[in-house]
């Protein structure tokens, strides 16, 4: 595709920190990412006492005299559910959830990927080329049935359907670290630190692995955008978390039968999951730009 | 080439056949017991045994697997548990729907996808190309059920264009195939836009507009035929990002389409047939990336074979 070319720009060492930070904060679309990220992850650390209601209580005033949902109000600034509890509070609460398959599925999608490509792209060998055709395999399931299909087997809880995106999600990230491990490995100063007699342990965490780092951080920041989406899609089929736990997914699959009466129930929660996405997207991407340099001036 | 052909065509057999066992192993392992969700809670155990052999559950593993092989090379995908029916009819009458919904779709995202990148290309770094790819951003993050349910709400419950769910008539399939459009657009304008940025600065561009060219001529004639090769191997792969999404489309719209066959099997742990439609859409996604890798160098003869 068009990315694959090869630029002849010269690779350039890691930025540190700080420098990249800098050039993150130039950019706008960047920015308003950082900001949404910041809001949410704010949001769901002091959700305790930021939420002014409790999310799981059943409020009686909290449905109409009919029982239906009520609409946004002062009590209730993002209206009342289907059992009359307060939205705002369980999307605070909700942006919990998010946040932590988001942080653990993708922190394992981004483990085995890299134990996989690394040990592809270095070691090689016979194990190498069954782990990369095991790689191509899973590339050819459809990932998203694949993963209704687990988490509609295994009963679903916070933890196994983080285990299960985690499971889908790790076939990208293999890809990408065995194709950068591999002409890593075959660089003239890897030959000449074995040729020295620097043993795996050092060549791998010395001088593979800190230049892994760029492409782990922006395939890590697009990702949870992936696991988010993907919670999301599986909390709403009613096999992704449990309620009363609140997910923004099983928010809205709660929900769904008042959707054409108390539409904020579903497009709210709805709002919340695509600019938590979006945000992650914005960032990886103004990141890969940042650090790629054979991405400089494309785009 | 026709090496390359044999080559790519048997690596594509093999990784069926590993997808086969894999799904097939997934779901041996399965927790959940379908003799028990077939026989029902007031069973006796000699009922459960016998609709145990019955479906031939007793064996071993690889007995089960070798068989459901031996019969897969001859076009069987085995009997639905509870409807008791031949999987193979059972996809075969569900796929001209997701079929048609796939041309649809992709056909959206096409008219929706291509213009907008062309567009941005040509204005690069200006307001209209950011705010552009803002939009691309957006349809890429966008879950699927709430694009999917918030056009419903709009265009059929307030609105009442279109209907509000269900199959037959083009009107029907109007919001499903925008949703799936909307979404997928995202990446083709994207693409569209670098590979226009590329093919803007070639020479052969250069030459075009100092042999003095129109703006339009070189950008319709020149331009967009060449940028355009990228897209085609995209449509391949699309089918793949196709297949993995329709559950969730087909669900919201009651689309009877094997991603709405595929989610009623699962709730019922109606095993055939959820590895019927797996073995399909990876099938399709197989075929899909074949498609892209075959016709790329046909196209591009800059791309060579491997």
């Amino acid at each position: 595709m068009a990315d694959a070319s090869i630029s002849p720009e010269p690779l350039v060492a890691p930025e540190n920190g700080p420098s990249v930070l800098r050039r993150l904060a130039q950019r706008k679309l960047a920015l308003l990412g950082l900001l949404i990220i910041l809001i949410c992850v704010g949001g769901a650390v002091f959700a305790r006492w930021i939420a002014p209601l409790d999310p799981y209580e059943q409020f009686f005033d909290g449905l109409t005299i009919e029982g239906a949902p009520l609409p946004p109000n002062a009590t209730f600034w993002f209206g009342t559910d289907l059992l009359g509890r307060d939205l705002f509070s369980r999307i605070l609460y909700g942006a919990q959830t998010s946040l932590v398959i988001g942080l653990v599925a993708n922190g394992a999608a981004l483990l085995i990927g890299t134990i996989v490509g690394v040990t592809a792209g270095y070691f090689r060998g016979v194990v190498g080329a069954v782990l990369m055709r095991f790689t191509d395999l899973m590339m050819a399931f459809p990932a998203l049935l694949l993963a209704i299909c687990l988490a509609a087997i295994f009963s679903p809880s916070l933890w196994i359907v983080a285990m299960v995106i985690a499971f889908v999600n790790w076939v990208q990230t293999a890809r990408v670290i065995f194709t950068q491990t591999s002409s890593l490995a075959e660089r003239d100063y890897i030959a000449a630190e074995k040729t020295l007699g620097a043993g795996h342990g050092r060549i791998l965490f010395m001088h593979i692995l800190p230049h892994l780092i760029p492409t782990l951080i922006v395939w890590g920041t697009l990702g949870i955008s992936t696991t988010v989406l993907l919670e999301a899609t599986l909390s709403f089929l009613g096999i992704g978390v449990q309620p009363p736990i609140p997910s923004w997914g099983n928010i809205i699959f709660e929900n769904q039968t008042y959707f054409q009466s108390a539409p904020w129930l579903v497009f709210i929660p709805g709002a919340a999951i695509l600019l938590l996405a979006l945000a992650f997207n914005l960032v990886g991407d103004a990141l890969r730009d940042i650090l790629d340099p054979t991405q400089q001036g494309r785009d | 080439m026709a090496a390359y052909i044999l080559r790519r065509l048997v690596q594509s057999a093999l990784i069926l056949l590993g997808v086969s066992f894999i799904t097939f192993v997934l779901l041996y392992v399965l927790p959940a017991d379908p003799v028990r969700q077939i026989a029902g809670r007031s069973a006796t155990a000699a009922t459960v045994e016998s609709i145990r052999q019955q479906l031939g559950l007793d064996q071993p593993f690889f007995v089960q697997y070798a068989n459901y092989l031996l019969n897969l090379v001859q076009g069987d995908f085995g009997r639905s548990y509870l409807q008791k029916t031949e999987v193979a009819e059972l996809i075969a009458s569900r796929l001209p729907a997701t079929l048609l919904l796939l041309v649809a779709a992709i056909g959206c995202e096409l008219l929706i996808g291509l213009p907008l990148g062309i567009v941005a290309a040509l204005n690069r770094g200006k307001a209209v190309d950011n705010s552009l790819m803002l939009t691309s951003f957006l349809t890429v993050s966008a879950p699927q059920f709430v694009v999917a349910l918030l056009l419903l709400f709009v265009f059929a419950v307030k609105l009442g264009w279109f209907p509000i769910g269900g199959y037959g008539t083009f009107a029907h399939l109007v919001l499903p195939a925008l949703t799936l459009g909307i979404l997928g657009s995202g990446w083709y304008s994207r693409i569209m836009r670098s590979s226009m940025i590329d093919v803007l600065r070639a020479d052969f561009i250069r030459t075009a507009r100092a042999k003095g060219l129109g703006r339009s001529k070189v950008i319709l004639g020149h331009a967009l035929p060449n940028a355009i090769l990228p897209i085609i191997a995209m449509i391949g792969i699309d089918i793949g990002l196709f297949m993995s999404g329709i559950v969730v489309v087909e669900s919201v719209f009651g689309w009877p389409g094997i991603g709405q066959l595929a989610w009623q099997a699962i709730q019922r742990v109606d095993i055939p047939i959820i590895m019927g439609v797996t073995l399909v859409s990876a099938f399709g996604i197989v075929i899909g990336n074949l498609i892209a890798d075959l016709i790329s160098p046909l196209i591009d003869p800059r791309i060579k074979l491997r």
